[in-house]
């Protein structure tokens, strides 16, 4: 498939006139067809250096444009409005609002990988994705994403207790994200899922949503984790300007990841 | 790298992952199971914790190589051993990334020596262990050669697609014994899978979607992608005249059945293809039972084509 471009002329710039008559030529209809002038004026000078200063984003800047990533993207052959490449020129250039227009789905990078593999500048497009679906949230562009509420749900319980179990992580998740677990897909898997498993296994299964598997002796690593975690997080949140809400920052980094294993 | 392998591997510390004490059962069982039958000893890592997996990066990808690093720390500290064998492709990817990172990458030691000791264990370094999959370790721990000799029950008839997912070959700088010539395994087109499954007999299928993905970051947080693009690994599956899709990482496995019932009760898509462990068909070759192997664990219900093959 051919890389999808996006149309930097945009419907409601084009602008047509029934009845235009200038300089008493009367161009009514198909011939007073106009492209409006488009002025960029709102570039944010910093938007590289913001997304270098965020982890995965830190080779932004050696792009030049080959447009291999979005050749190789898996989600681009779904959607064909996910165009790493453009978005970094974005970046790069500093059009912010731009940038914004594709806020909704920069978060569905599913780490694939695939434009890491063939980009031959050691970009590391995925990380890009990554760095800029975290930028748009810490600069309060876009809600947490499924996605990060997943991520959080998760990295909640390793830093807790060392290891998750996937069950509570996908009970959690459905909790924070107010889906019901009662959908018919998944109501049929747990069928089949149950179709040829012995009694004990079963007992086993239901015993596992009472003793959480953990880390022995796992206190000090998690301490030592979330102190890192919290002034990575101030830190970044000083490398966008954000320096007003450090200090709510350190306040919630007394407790990071508050919503710990139930 | 060549080649003391087969005394190598003869015994190696295992690590399972949190996903194979949950929704990946079915593959500790059956890979406990293969090794148990070829003679491999597996020794499991002490008080071992999560990778990581696909999440923790991005919280902060150095946690993510601390967390990777202790699991080799107490393999190589805590049991004395020079190989470490996790058989899901998330953990494989997980230390073999931190391995590069702790190789090229000064900060990275710094922020794992700093949890490491604030935590009050000794830091893993670079160089200490040799991480492999579950893979590497039949392929060169007893060879196709070797595996021949031992099937009791041929896998003919099984036609089979080797699905190896993402994180099995991507990105290739952090798998530096890979695409070096003949005998290693290639990141484009993967076949150690392939090579295994043939020698018990199996005929495998040319699949085109070897290393395609399954969505599996965002199986759950963003299904409808997840799906779609299960789909097109299904189809192409079935497309290329495969019965059985054999799969190496539980990620992949269980987004691949999970998504196979969702397309049917969501969108009205059924595709019939079964989908196995290569340690599941690698087990039933070797004459093992289905329930040995676990495929009574599976939700893809592959009872019915394994009677029809005599494998069951």
């Amino acid at each position: 498939m051919a890389i999808h471009e996006k149309h930097l002329i945009r419907p409601e710039n084009i602008k047509s006139h029934e009845k235009l008559v200038l300089d008493g030529i009367d161009i009514s209809g198909h011939w007073s067809t106009f492209i409006e002038t488009r002025v960029v004026k709102d570039y944010n000078e910093d938007l590289q250096e913001e997304i270098s200063a965020l982890p995965g984003g830190e080779n932004v800047h050696r792009c030049w444009q080959c447009g291999s990533c979005t050749n190789a993207c898996t989600v681009n052959a779904i959607n064909p409005d996910f165009n790493p490449r453009y978005w970094i020129y974005l970046i790069r250039m500093g059009m912010e609002s731009e940038l914004l227009r594709d806020k909704e789905i920069i978060w569905q990078c599913v780490s694939c990988n695939k434009c890491t593999y063939v980009c031959p500048r050691e970009v590391a497009p995925e990380g890009v994705m990554k760095a800029t679906a975290h930028w748009l949230e810490l600069k309060g562009h876009t809600k947490p994403s499924p996605s990060t509420i997943f991520d959080d749900v998760f990295s909640s319980q390793v830093i807790n207790t060392g290891k998750i179990e996937d069950g509570l992580v996908v009970r959690n998740f459905f909790k924070r994200t107010g889906q019901s677990l009662n959908q018919p897909w998944l109501v049929e898997m747990v069928k089949r899922m149950m179709a040829h498993l012995p009694v004990t296994m079963l007992m086993k299964l239901g015993l596992s949503t009472v003793v959480h598997p953990r880390t022995q002796n796992w206190g000090a690593a998690r301490d030592a984790i979330n102190e890192y975690v919290a002034e990575q997080d101030a830190h970044h949140r000083k490398a966008l300007g954000l320096e007003g809400l450090v200090e709510m920052a350190k306040q919630e980094a007394a407790a990071p990841f508050k919503h710990a294993a139930e | 790298m060549t080649d003391n392998r087969t005394d190598k591997y003869k015994k190696v510390a295992y690590y399972p992952g949190c996903a194979l004490e949950g929704t990946g059962h079915a593959y500790n069982r059956s890979t406990k199971e293969v090794g148990k039958a070829l003679g491999l000893e597996l020794e499991d890592v002490k008080n071992w914790n999560c990778c990581g997996a696909m999440e923790v990066k991005n919280i902060d990808p150095k946690v993510q190589t601390y967390l990777s690093s202790r699991v080799m720390s107490q393999a190589v500290n805590e049991m004395g051993h020079s190989v470490v064998m996790a058989p899901c492709n998330g953990c494989y990817h997980n230390l073999k990334k931190a391995e590069y990172d702790l190789k090229n990458d000064e900060t990275s030691r710094q922020v794992v020596d700093r949890i490491s000791s604030k935590a009050g264990h000794k830091t893993y370094h670079a160089g200490e262990i040799e991480t492999i999959h579950a893979l590497d370790w039949i392929k060169h721990g007893i060879g196709e050669e070797g595996l021949k000799s031992r099937v009791k029950k041929s896998l003919k008839g099984m036609k089979v697609a080797n699905y190896y997912g993402c994180m099995y070959t991507r990105p290739r700088h952090i798998f530096p014994e890979k695409d070096q010539g003949a005998g290693s395994e290639s990141t484009s087109r993967p076949h150690f899978m392939d090579d295994l499954l043939a020698a018990a007999g199996a005929a495998n299928v040319d699949f085109p979607l070897k290393t395609a993905c399954c969505g599996g970051a965002h199986t759950l947080s963003d299904s409808d992608m997840s799906t779609k693009l299960v789909l097109n690994i299904l189809k192409a599956a079935e497309a290329s005249g495969a019965n059985v899709i054999a799969t190496e990482c539980p990620t992949c496995h269980s987004g691949l059945e999970m998504h196979q019932i969702r397309a049917e009760k969501k969108f009205g898509v059924k595709t019939n293809v079964k989908i196995l462990y290569f340690t599941q068909l690698l087990g039933l070759a070797l004459g093992l039972t289905p329930k040995k192997v676990g495929v009574h664990e599976n939700m893809s219900d592959s009872f019915g084509l394994l009677e029809q093959q005599g494998l069951a």
